[in-house]
Parts: structure tokens; C-alpha cells; sequence
């Protein structure tokens, strides 16, 4: 670990103290884990403290780690008490670091995070993405729409849990002279099926 | 007298300066912008998703496909996020070959952006010269990968295969006779990098050319001078990057700041701009071309000098050489299991941050050991870009709106993903 990485976890040491949840160094990046009450203070206390000065947002992403590990989506009861989480990718330009903040939404139902907008207002997109795709709902975010997906569209595709081939699809009716939905006709399929291995199946470099 | 009252106008998906599929809904107070609204998506693949139940390599033409103006740029850094992932090291000529055609396609983006954009805001002629040269850039990349738009050439390991030996010539048809075929191939007869060389020599000319259309172009100036202008301060909390932040007088590119590859190998400046205008980021434009053309060119001279692999011995990430798979079992099995079932990468999570045309792409991936990624995000500049459109276009006249579109050079394929 180069001398800067160790300058930076120990300013984030210092400076958050008990508010850390998790520090972790890992192939020279940093990430930072953060409880979901302490998020909004954290992010704030991230930009302006001059030991961290973290100006920019560059990326603000959902995840969905119910079946992280699995080769298929788990029952109900296997899933984990923390399912969705919000990474976002810091940088540091007076610095030149950058940081990964995650925090897990506490509630698998129905998840909310408070949102980054005020701190970053580049985040405004990023988290009506991960309202879009993943349904995490962001308190105090002024215009949480849909955004790629299909206006009355429903449902959050990037779930885990809902099927690459979705549920409906659409064509034109020539009876009704205009695009219809219905049921998806295709057969779903898989090519290449997933698998996980045992660790150190397949060694490759220094890391297997 | 009539009652006067803001109006709603919508603007595309289908509009021929909207550059693909963007549908803005423009509220106006006259001729004025009050609140511009980008509703994009109409695009969307769902490429992450797709990516999930793809193999680590077949996931990788999906790249290409993003910001399908760039096309290598994208795969730069969901190669580099894998090799990090795996602990790989990358021989020395792959990492100068994918400098190079990481430069080969700034060169290509920003031809496409300039052109467009001048024709965008009235300039006619402009786009039949940058297209000229893409025409010669096209013609590389179907050189070295086969494909003229969508290479799939960067691997996880290195490159495909290395540069080529003779360029593919023209031919007399009914069209050309010997007289131009003879022109045309007058570049094409030593190897790729001659091919290369030779337009890098020609390039700088181009760009004067350019120049001459558009830097003192009295209606090229008022279409841009002061459209779109953003403090420093501003592109910083909006997250931009790229030419929009650097337009805008930041000096940050992460090619210096944070090299990868061989970029700190290479000498090459970065221009920022003044004013933070749409004219300042098309100054950074041109001037990164002729930065691309200087990077180019030393990579050229370093290919020349240093043959060697282009890809890692490592053959449970790249794949053994046919002659090989066919004289050993071993090699045959490591091609079998490569092809089917795909390499495991192992557990753990990497963001890697590049300098493409646009700005900063990102892939941010998560591995939980199987043969294909967790999630994948794809962090699109222009994504960015267009969400401050709002910001941007407050106050503007409507034809400015086109300007603005044309200065944060979206591309659909990389905002929609």
C-alpha cells in the first residue's frame, strides 16, 4: 500500500472516527463503509474537511447483493437483512485520491437513503438511476422520476430478482392502429450458465 | 391585448441536432429558455444488466456500443477494471498499442464532434472535412481489428493480435480507375504503422484547415462566445470532466494525474480554457487533437522499435495460439474452458476512472468470484454532461439550445447505456 493510501485512511480515521462502519484497502483502491443514519453528515463532512476535500461525485451507483455469491436469486428467507446499498465513487482534485462510500439502506422493502443532491448536485441523475433500476428511494431529492426506463413503466429492472427478459413486451397492433403491451412471447434462456467456484478455482495472477 | 404566457415546446426524440434520441421538453417564456428538461432512456439496452449473464469477455463488445463515436476508449478501462481485478500484468507493446488507438479514437470523436457541431449551428462545410478523416481512421481500425466501427479489439491481457503487416489496398472498379486507385493507395503500401504515420504527418494540416473554417468564423464565434458559460466552481460540483471541466479552466486530465498504461511515459500538454464558454471547450478540442497527434506519434516510434507480445502468457485469461491448441492438450482444454464456461475473477470490487473523448469513464465492477460480474456500472461523461442541460440552457434563446447540445457532445449510446 503506497504511502498516499495510508495518508488518506488515516485522515478518514481521524476525522470520522466512530463513524466508520468498515476501512477497507483493497488493489490500491479505498472503501469506505457508512452507517444509513450517518450518511448525509459523513458525505458533507467528506467535501469540506481540508484533509479530504472530496470536490467532485464522480458516480453514484444502486447495487443489489441478494444474490451476491449464489448461483441463483435465494428464497425469501436467505436473503440478508442488507440487500441494497449506494456506492459512490469520490475524487479528490486538491488531493488526487479518490474514495468509495457505500452505504446499505436499512429496510430490504422498502429502502430509503437520504440523498447526496445538496452535498453534490452532479448526484441529482445518478440517484434518479438508482430509483429507476433499483427502487432505492432518496429523502430530500426535489424530482425523483423515472429516468431510462419506459414512461408507466413498472418495476425495477435491475433488481436481482426481476428477469433479464422483463414481463411485457410490445408491437404494434394493426387492429388498434397503435403500440400495444403484452406478456413476453420469447422463451427465456441462459448460454453460458453462472457458476461459482470454490476460491482459488482457477488461479490467475498474483491475486487467485 | 393578448395575454402573453410561457409555452411548452417539445424537442425531438427525432431532431437532426439532437444527436440521437433525445427528447427535450423546453418551457419558454418567448423566445427565451425558462426550464429545459432532457427526458433520455429511449435508448436504454439495459447493457449492465446484459452484462450480468454474460461470460467477463463476451461482455466486452458491449462496450463498443456505448458511445458508439469512440469506440476503443470505451473498452479501455473495462479491460484495465478486469486486469486490476486479476492481478495481471500487461505486456509493454499491448500497453502502447492501446495508448495508441485510445488517441487514434480521441482524434475520431472529436472530428465527429466539431463536424456535427458546426453543422448543428449552420456551418455546412465543416462536417465533409472532419468525415474526410474519419474515412482514414476507419480505415485503421478495420486494419487492426476487422471492423470499421465496433473493434472488440482491446482484451482483458492486451490487444487481439498485433499490428498488421500490409495495409488492404484499393481496387479499379467501374467507380475508380488505375489514376485514383493509384492516389488512393499511395499511403497504403508499407504497413499499418506507415499507414498511421503518415496520416499524423498530414493531421496537423487538417487541423489548420479547421481552423481556418471555424476559429475566426464571425458567425462561428457568435453562435459561441459566451453560450453556456460555467464557472469553474460549478463544473466541479456538477461532476464534470473532460474538455467540459478543463473549458472551464480546471487542469485536470486524468492521462497526467493519475496515468494508466504508458501515459506517464508520454510528453503531451493539456489545454484548458478561460472563459468556460462553448467556444473555450472547442479551443480544447482542437488542441487535444493535436495533443492525440503528438501522442500517436511517439508510440509509432516506440512500436517500431520494440517488437514483442501483445497479449499475456497467461492462459487463463488470453487465449492460446491456435498452433498451439492444436499441438497440447493442455493448451486445448485452457481454449475449451476459456470459450465456455469463461475465467473466474476473483472476489472484490474495482473502479477504474479513464480520460475518454467525452470526459471521465468509469466502470465500477464487482466480482463475487463467479464467471461473470456481479454489477457493472458504466459511468458515462456525457451522462453527466446532459444532466445539467437545466443549468446550462437557463436564459438562452432556443437556437442556443442547439449550441449547447453540440458543446457537451452527448452521444445516446453512452448516456442511455
Amino acid at each position: 500500500m503506497s504511502a498516499k493510501l495510508d495518508r488518506l485512511c488515516q485522515n478518514l480515521r481521524d476525522v470520522l472516527g466512530e463513524r466508520i462502519e468498515s476501512l477497507v484497502v483493497d488493489r490500491g483502491e479505498v472503501a469506505l463503509e457508512v452507517a444509513a443514519a450517518d450518511y448525509l453528515a459523513v458525505a458533507t463532512t467528506l467535501r469540506d474537511h481540508p484533509d479530504l476535500r472530496f470536490e467532485q461525485a464522480m458516480d453514484l451507483c444502486g447495487v443489489d447483493y441478494a444474490s451476491y455469491g449464489a448461483v441463483a436469486f435465494p428464497e425469501a428467507d436467505q436473503i440478508g437483512a442488507r440487500r441494497f446499498a449506494a456506492v459512490t465513487q469520490l475524487l479528490s482534485l486538491t488531493h488526487n485520491w479518490r474514495l468509495r462510500l457505500r452505504v446499505f439502506a436499512t429496510d430490504n422493502d422498502f429502502p430509503v437513503l437520504d440523498s447526496l443532491m445538496d452535498v453534490w448536485n452532479g448526484v441529482n441523475w445518478f440517484e434518479r438511476e438508482a430509483f429507476d433500476l433499483y427502487g432505492i428511494m432518496f429523502s430530500g431529492h426535489n424530482d425523483l422520476r423515472r429516468i431510462l426506463t419506459d414512461y408507466g413503466f413498472v418495476g425495477h429492472p435491475f433488481r436481482k430478482d426481476f428477469p433479464i427478459f422483463g414481463y411485457v413486451e410490445m408491437r404494434y397492433d394493426p387492429e388498434l392502429r397503435r403500440v400495444v403491451y403484452q406478456p413476453v412471447t420469447i422463451e427465456p434462456r441462459e448460454n453460458t450458465p453462472r457458476i461459482v467456484r470454490e476460491e482459488n478455482y482457477g488461479k490467475v495472477g498474483d491475486r487467485g | 391585448m393578448a395575454e402573453i404566457k410561457n409555452y411548452t415546446i417539445n424537442f425531438g426524440p427525432q431532431h437532426p441536432s439532437a444527436h440521437g434520441v433525445l427528447r427535450l421538453v423546453l418551457e419558454l417564456d418567448g423566445e427565451v429558455v425558462v426550464r429545459a428538461d432532457p427526458h433520455i432512456g429511449l435508448l436504454h439496452r439495459g447493457t449492465e444488466k446484459l452484462m450480468e449473464t454474460r461470460t467477463w469477455i463476451q461482455s466486452l463488445p458491449y462496450m463498443d456500443r456505448l458511445d458508439y463515436t469512440s469506440m476503443l476508449v470505451n473498452e479501455h478501462p473495462f479491460v484495465l477494471a478486469i486486469e486490476r481485478l486479476l492481478g495481471i500484468e500487461v505486456p509493454l507493446r499491448a500497453q502502447y498499442i492501446r495508448v495508441m488507438f485510445a488517441e487514434i479514437t480521441r482524434i475520431l470523436n472529436h472530428l465527429l464532434s466539431i463536424g456535427t457541431h458546426a453543422l448543428d449551428v449552420g456551418a455546412m462545410a465543416m462536417v465533409l472535412y472532419t468525415f474526410r478523416e474519419r474515412e482514414d481512421i476507419f480505415d485503421m481500425l478495420e486494419a487492426v481489428s476487422g471492423a470499421r466501427m465496433h473493434g472488440a479489439y482491446f482484451r482483458p491481457g492486451g490487444v487481439y493480435r498485433d499490428l498488421p503487416d500490409r495495409m488492404p489496398k484499393y481496387e479499379i472498379n467501374k467507380f475508380k480507375n488505375a489514376q485514383t486507385v493509384k492516389e488512393l493507395n499511395a499511403a497504403r503500401e508499407g504497413s499499418l504503422l506507415d499507414f498511421i504515420e503518415d496520416f499524423t504527418s498530414r493531421f496537423p494540416v487538417y487541423c489548420d484547415e479547421y481552423e481556418t473554417l471555424l476559429t475566426d468564423n464571425r458567425i462561428w464565434k457568435q453562435r459561441l462566445v459566451g453560450v453556456g458559460v460555467v464557472s469553474p466552481e460549478r463544473a466541479l460540483q456538477l461532476g464534470f470532466s473532460g474538455p467540459m471541466l478543463r473549458g472551464s479552466g480546471v487542469e485536470w486530465d486524468l492521462r497526467r494525474k493519475q496515468p494508466y498504461e504508458v501515459y506517464d511515459r508520454l510528453d503531451f500538454d493539456i489545454p484548458v480554457g478561460v472563459k468556460g464558454d462553448s467556444y473555450d471547450r472547442y479551443l480544447v478540442r482542437m488542441e487535444e487533437m493535436r495533443q492525440a497527434n503528438r501522442i500517436i506519434r511517439q508510440c509509432i516510434s516506440w512500436l517500431r522499435a520494440n517488437p514483442g507480445p501483445v497479449i499475456t502468457d497467461n492462459h487463463k485469461v488470453a487465449p492460446p495460439s491456435r498452433e498451439k491448441m492444436k499441438g497440447s492438450m493442455e493448451e486445448l482444454i485452457h481454449h475449451f474452458k476459456l470459450f465456455s464456461e469463461g475465467m473466474h475473477v476473483p472476489p472484490g470490487e474495482v473502479y477504474v476512472g479513464t480520460e475518454h473523448a467525452k470526459g471521465e469513464f468509469g466502470v465500477y465492477m464487482i466480482s463475487d468470484g463467479a464467471n461473470k460480474p456481479y454489477r457493472v456500472k458504466l459511468r458515462s461523461a456525457a451522462f453527466q454532461h446532459l444532466a445539467a442541460m437545466d443549468e446550462l440552457a437557463k436564459g438562452h434563446m432556443l437556437a442556443d439550445v442547439v449550441t449547447l447540445i453540440g458543446t457537451i457532445d452527448v452521444v445516446f449510446g453512452d448516456v442511455d447505456r
